[in-house]
C-alpha cells in the first residue's frame, strides 16, 4: 500500500514526463479503435516510421536549439534547399551517392554556420535570422531547381527514404530475422542500461524512482519495443532510415547528457549570465548549435527527397512548424534550459500518429491542422498550469527572459536583501531598468 | 513653519525570515528637505516603499499620517493621488517615447479617449521650464543624458501635483555636474513649497540640501538630526550609521600570510553605456597567499564593477590597467582566461548571475570546471556525483541529494553551491561579492568558516561586503572605495567602523 502511495506521489511529481507518454499511448489506442485496427497494421507502422523520420531528425536539432533558448524557423526551407542541391549533384552532375551525401551535409553545415554567425556573433535574435533564412533558402531552392522538380534519383539514394535492411532469411521466414535480432538485442540493451543506471543511482544515494514505477515503466518500454519489432518484422523488416534515426537518438541523447557541449547548452538556456560567468563560451556554443542544426536539416532534406524520389520546389514547406511543435509537446520549455531528445521524439510521434490516423479516417488537412494546433496548445498550456500550481516556476517566463537581458548590477541596495521577496518585484525591476 | 506633513509611527515590515523594519518612526515637516541615511540594506528603500504603497497597507504594521490624515495605500496610484510621488533609483522611463509622452504616461492629456498632443506638449514644456530643462518635449528620452532623464522624472512628479517628493539615491547614477544641478533643483522646489525626502549617503550632498537627517540602521530609527539645532555634522552621521556592536560571531583565525598572489594596477573602467562616467579610477590593490582582503564601499563605489571587469571583462568598457599574478602580468580578458589563471568570482546576485536555478546541485557545481570530469571525451557522471557529494558534506549543503534542484534551496545553501562550484575550479584567488547577502545568521557563520578555511588552505580571498562588522570580523586588511577611487587601505589592527566609514564617504580631492 505504501509502495503504491509512493509511486503515486512520484507520478504527480513527474506529471509532465509521464503525461506525455500516456498521451501518446491513448492517442494510439484511440486511432487504433477509430480506424478499425488499420493504424497498427504492419505496413502502416512501417509507413508511420518512414513518413515521420525527417520530422524526427529535425526535432532532434530543434530541441537542442530550443534548450539553448533559441528557435530555428528555417529548417524546412533548408531541407528543401538541400533536396534541390542533391538533385543537381546526383541527377544533373551524375555524382555518386557516397560523394553527394557528405557534400550535401557539408552544404547544410555551411548554411548553419551562416545563420549561427549572425545569431551568435552579431547578436541578432534567432527568430529574425532564421525567419530571414526561411525566405532566403526557399528562394535558393527555387533558383536551384529553376522552378522544376528534379527526378528520378538512383536506387541507392532512394533506399535512404524507403529502403529496408536486407532480409537475411531470403524471404522465407514469416518474421524477418535481422529485424528480430536488432529488436530483441535493442530491448535487452535498454533493459540492461536501465538496471545499471538504477544501481549507480542507488550507489551514489541519489533520489531513485520507486521500484514499482521503475518496474512497470521498464517492462512497458521493453514490451513496446518488442511489439514494434514484431510488427516491422512481419512486414518488410527494418527501414534503413529507422536505423539512422535510432543511431542519431542514441548519439544525441548521450551528447546532451554527457558531453561538455551538451552541458553547456543546458547551462546557457538555464541562465545565460551564470553560464558566461562560469567560463562557458556562449557564442561558440550557440554557433556550433546552429551548424549542427544545419547538418541535421540537410539530412532530413536528403531523406525526404529520397522518399519522394524527386527534389521539389516546395519540398520541406512547413517542416519547421512540425519540428518545433514536436519539441514543445515533448516538454521543452519556451524560456530554454529544459527539454530532452527523447521527449522531442515522443512529441514528434504524437504529431505523426495524429497525422497518419486522421489521414486513414479521411479527414482533410483542414481538420488535421485544427487538431494538431489544439494539441500543441493543450500540451504547453498543461505545462504552464502544472508549473504555476507547483509554484516552482520561478516567476513569469517573460519576466525571467527580460531579466537576463538587463545590464550587470551596480551593487544595489534596491535588490532587497531578503530571500523571499515577492515575485512581482523582479519584473518591476526589469521594466524599470533601461538601456539608454 | 514647523508643521508636520508626514508622520510615520511604529512601522514594522517583515519578510519571510527577516525583519526589514522594526518600529520605525519618521517625522517630516512641511517644506523641508529631509534626508534619510543608512548603510546598504539598512531599510531605507523598504521604508519608502511602505510609504508610497509599493507594499500595500496590510502588509506591514504601524500608522502613516499624511497632512494629519491616515493613509491606507494599496498601490502607488493611491499615494500619488494624495501627492506623494517616489522616484526610484532606477529610472522608470520608456526610452523610445518622447519626453512629453513619458511625463504623461498613465495620465494622458486626453479628451474622450483621444490624446490631445498640443496640450500634452505645451504642458510638458511648462513643466520642463520648471525643472530647468531646455529640451524639446518631443525628443525621445533615449537621446538625452541620464542626468536630464532624472529631471524628466521630476517633471513627471510635478505633473501629478506633488506635495511630497521622494528621491531614492537620485545622484547614484549621475556625474558631479548633473548631481549639482539636481540638488539645486531640489532646493528650488523647496522654495515653491514642495517637501522632499532624499535617500542618500553622500554626506556632502546632505550637508548641501538637508534641513533634517533621519538615520536608519538595521531596520530601526536611530535618531533625527536637525540643521537648525546644529546637529548635522559628518561625525554625528557616521556614528549613527555604524554604531553597531560586533554582535555576530566570527571564527577564530591564525592568518599565515605568504607571498603576493594577485596585484591589480591602475585599473580604470568606464560605464558600459554612459561613457562620461568613469566607474573605477586608477584602482590598485593586491592580495597575498592565505590573506583575506576586504573591499568596503557604499552603493556606487565601484566594488562589483572593479571585480567583474577584472574577471573576464564582464562589466564595463574601455578597461585599462594591468593584472599580475605572482609578479607576472596575466591576461584576464575572457572568463575562461581568468578561470585558467586561477581566479574565481562568486557574484553578489546568485539568482541572476550565479546559478542555473532550474538545474540540479551537481551540474551547478561542475559547470565552471566541467573539463576536469571528462574521461575519453565524455563527462563522467559518476565522478561528477562523487565530487558533488564531497562538497555537499564538506560545505554542509542541506539538500536531500545532489540531484536536488538548486532553485528550491534556501539562500544559504544556494550560496554554498556557488562556493562549491568555484572551489571545484581550484582557484588561487577567490573574489566573493557579498557572500552573505540574503542569508540568515546561522548560515552566515558557516560561510565565514568556509572563508577562513580557504585562507588557511593558502588561497587568496577578496571579500566585497556592505556589512562593516563582517569585514572587521573576517579580514586581515581592508580597502575602502568611494566613487570609483581606492580611498584607503587599512590593516585590521587599525580598522574600526568609524574609520572605514570615514574613508568610504571621503570625497575625492
Amino acid at each position: 500500500m505504501s509502495a503504491l502511495r509512493e509511486s503515486l506521489s512520484f507520478l504527480t511529481s513527474r506529471l509532465r514526463q509521464v503525461g506525455i507518454f500516456v498521451a501518446l499511448i491513448l492517442i494510439v489506442i484511440l486511432f487504433q479503435v477509430l480506424t478499425d485496427g488499420i493504424l497498427l497494421q504492419p505496413q502502416n507502422v512501417s509507413n508511420l516510421v518512414v513518413q515521420n523520420s525527417y520530422i524526427l531528425i529535425l526535432a532532434i536539432g530543434m530541441v537542442m536549439v530550443i534548450i539553448a533558448g533559441h528557435i530555428d524557423l528555417s529548417v524546412g526551407s533548408v531541407a528543401g534547399f538541400i533536396g534541390a542541391v542533391s538533385g543537381v549533384m546526383i541527377v544533373h552532375w551524375g555524382w555518386a551517392w557516397w560523394i553527394a551525401i557528405p557534400a550535401c551535409l557539408l552544404v547544410g553545415a555551411l548554411v548553419g554556420a551562416w545563420q549561427g554567425y549572425w545569431i551568435a556573433y552579431v547578436g541578432i535574435p534567432a527568430f529574425i535570422v532564421t525567419l530571414a533564412g526561411m525566405l532566403i533558402f526557399r528562394g535558393l531552392t527555387l533558383i536551384t531547381l529553376k522552378n522544376q522538380q528534379i527526378t528520378p534519383f538512383p536506387e541507392e539514394l532512394r533506399a535512404l527514404g524507403g529502403g529496408f535492411l536486407p532480409d537475411i532469411s531470403g524471404g522465407t521466414s514469416v518474421l524477418e530475422f535481422l529485424t528480430v535480432i536488432l529488436g530483441v538485442g535493442g530491448t535487452a540493451a535498454i533493459l540492461f542500461q536501465a538496471i545499471k543506471e538504477r544501481r549507480v543511482r542507488r550507489k551514489f544515494n541519489l533520489e531513485n524512482e520507486p521500484m514499482a514505477w521503475f518496474a512497470v515503466k521498464t517492462a512497458f518500454i521493453a514490451l513496446l519495443m518488442l511489439i514494434i519489432t514484431f510488427l516491422l518484422a512481419s512486414y518488410r523488416g527494418t527501414p534503413i532510415v529507422l536505423v539512422v534515426l535510432a543511431a542519431l537518438v542514441i548519439l544525441y541523447s548521450a551528447l546532451m547528457n554527457n558531453s561538455v557541449f551538451g552541458r553547456h547548452v543546458y547551462a546557457i538556456g538555464g541562465n545565460l549570465h551564470a553560464a558566461e560567468l562560469s567560463g562557458v563560451k556562449t557564442k561558440a556554443v550557440t554557433f556550433r548549435l546552429f551548424v549542427n542544426m544545419g547538418v541535421l536539416a540537410a539530412l532530413a532534406g536528403l531523406v525526404f527527397t529520397a522518399r519522394l524520389n524527386s527534389a521539389q520546389p516546395a519540398g520541406g514547406t512547413g517542416f519547421e512548424l512540425d519540428a518545433i511543435a514536436a519539441a514543445f509537446i515533448g516538454g521543452a520549455a519556451v524560456q530554454g534550459g529544459i527539454g530532452t531528445v527523447a521527449g522531442a521524439m515522443i512529441g514528434g510521434l504524437i504529431m505523426g500518429v495524429l497525422n497518419n490516423g486522421m489521414s486513414i479516417l479521411g479527414l482533410g488537412t483542414d481538420y488535421q491542422q485544427l487538431i494538431k494546433g489544439l494539441v500543441l496548445l493543450l500540451a504547453v498550456g498543461f505545462d504552464i498550469f502544472n508549473k504555476n500550481r507547483s509554484g516552482s516556476g520561478g516567476g513569469s517566463t517573460i519576466g525571467s527572459r527580460f531579466k537576463r537581458k538587463t545590464s550587470p548590477p551596480a551593487g544595489s541596495e534596491s535588490t532587497t536583501p531578503v530571500t523571499g521577496k515577492p515575485a512581482g518585484d523582479s519584473t518591476e525591476k526589469a521594466a524599470a531598468s533601461r538601456n539608454p | 513653519m514647523n508643521t508636520p506633513i508626514l508622520q510615520m509611527r511604529g512601522i514594522t515590515k517583515t519578510f519571510p525570515g527577516v525583519k526589514a523594519l522594526q518600529d520605525v518612526t519618521l517625522d517630516v515637516n512641511r517644506g523641508e528637505v529631509h534626508a534619510i541615511c543608512g548603510e546598504n540594506g539598512a531599510g531605507k528603500s523598504t521604508l519608502m516603499k511602505v510609504l508610497s504603497g509599493v507594499y500595500p497597507h496590510n502588509s506591514f504594521e504601524g500608522d502613516i499620517l499624511f497632512e494629519n490624515e491616515p493613509c491606507n495605500f494599496s498601490t502607488i496610484n493611491d499615494s500619488e493621488k494624495r501627492g506623494i510621488v517616489i522616484i526610484h533609483q532606477e529610472l522608470a522611463l520608456s526610452p523610445y517615447l518622447s519626453i512629453a509622452e513619458n511625463i504623461y504616461l498613465g495620465n494622458e492629456q486626453a479628451t474622450r479617449g483621444w490624446v490631445d498632443w498640443r496640450k500634452t506638449n505645451l504642458e510638458a514644456a511648462k513643466l520642463l521650464a520648471r525643472v530647468g530643462l531646455s529640451e524639446n518635449p518631443i525628443t525621445p528620452v533615449q537621446h538625452i543624458s541620464v542626468g536630464k532623464q532624472q529631471l524628466v522624472e521630476i517633471a513627471k512628479a510635478l505633473s501629478k501635483e506633488v506635495k511630497l517628493l521622494i528621491l531614492d539615491e537620485p545622484t547614484a547614477a549621475l556625474n558631479d555636474e548633473d548631481s549639482g544641478h539636481l540638488l539645486d533643483l531640489i532646493l528650488h522646489l523647496k522654495g515653491q513649497g514642495v517637501t522632499s525626502i532624499i535617500i542618500s549617503h553622500k554626506l556632502n550632498e546632505i550637508r548641501k540640501v538637508a534641513d533634517a537627517v533621519t538615520i536608519i540602521r538595521d531596520g530601526k530609527t536611530i535618531e533625527t538630526l536637525r540643521l537648525d539645532e546644529g546637529q548635522i555634522t559628518q561625525e554625528r552621521i557616521i556614528r549613527g550609521m555604524v554604531g553597531r556592536d560586533l554582535e555576530s560571531l566570527y571564527p577564530d583565525r591564525d592568518p599565515q600570510i605568504g607571498e603576493e598572489v594577485l596585484r591589480i594596477e591602475d585599473w580604470s573602467v568606464q560605464h558600459p553605456q554612459d561613457h562620461s562616467r568613469i566607474v573605477v579610477h586608477n584602482a590598485s590593490l593586491n592580495v597575498r597567499k592565505g590573506e583575506v582582503v576586504g573591499m568596503a564601499g557604499l552603493m556606487g563605489a565601484g566594488r562589483t564593477e572593479l571585480a567583474m571587469s577584472v574577471f573576464g571583462r564582464t562589466y564595463g568598457r574601455a578597461i585599462s590597467g594591468k593584472v599580475y599574478k605572482y609578479g607576472k602580468e596575466i591576461n584576464t580578458s575572457t572568463v575562461s582566461e581568468a578561470i585558467s589563471h586561477g581566479i574565481a568570482y562568486a557574484t553578489e546576485d546568485r539568482k541572476q548571475y550565479g546559478l542555473n536555478l532550474i538545474e540540479d546541485i551537481k551540474r551547478n557545481i561542475s559547470l565552471a570546471a566541467l573539463r576536469k570530469l571528462v574521461k575519453g571525451g565524455w563527462v563522467d557522471g559518476n565522478e561528477e556525483t562523487i565530487v558533488a557529494n564531497r562538497y555537499r558534506t564538506s560545505m554542509n549543503i542541506k539538500a536531500p541529494t545532489v540531484a536536488a534542484i538548486t532553485g528550491k534551496l534556501s539562500g544559504g545553501n544556494q550560496q554554498k553551491v556557488v562556493l562549491s562550484k568555484w572551489m571545484f575550479s581550484d582557484p588561487d584567488v577567490l573574489i566573493l561579492d557579498e557572500p552573505t547577502r540574503g542569508i540568515d545568521v546561522g548560515a552566515k557563520f558557516e560561510i565565514y568558516t568556509i572563508i577562513a578555511r580557504l585562507a588557511a588552505e593558502g588561497k587568496a580571498v577578496i571579500v566585497i561586503s556592505s556589512e562593516l562588522p563582517e569585514l572587521l570580523g573576517i579580514c586581515d586588511r581592508i580597502y575602502t572605495l568611494s566613487a570609483g577611487h581606492v580611498t584607503g587601505e587599512v590593516p585590521i589592527a587599525e580598522a574600526s567602523q568609524e574609520k572605514l566609514m570615514h574613508y568610504m564617504t571621503k570625497e575625492k580631492e
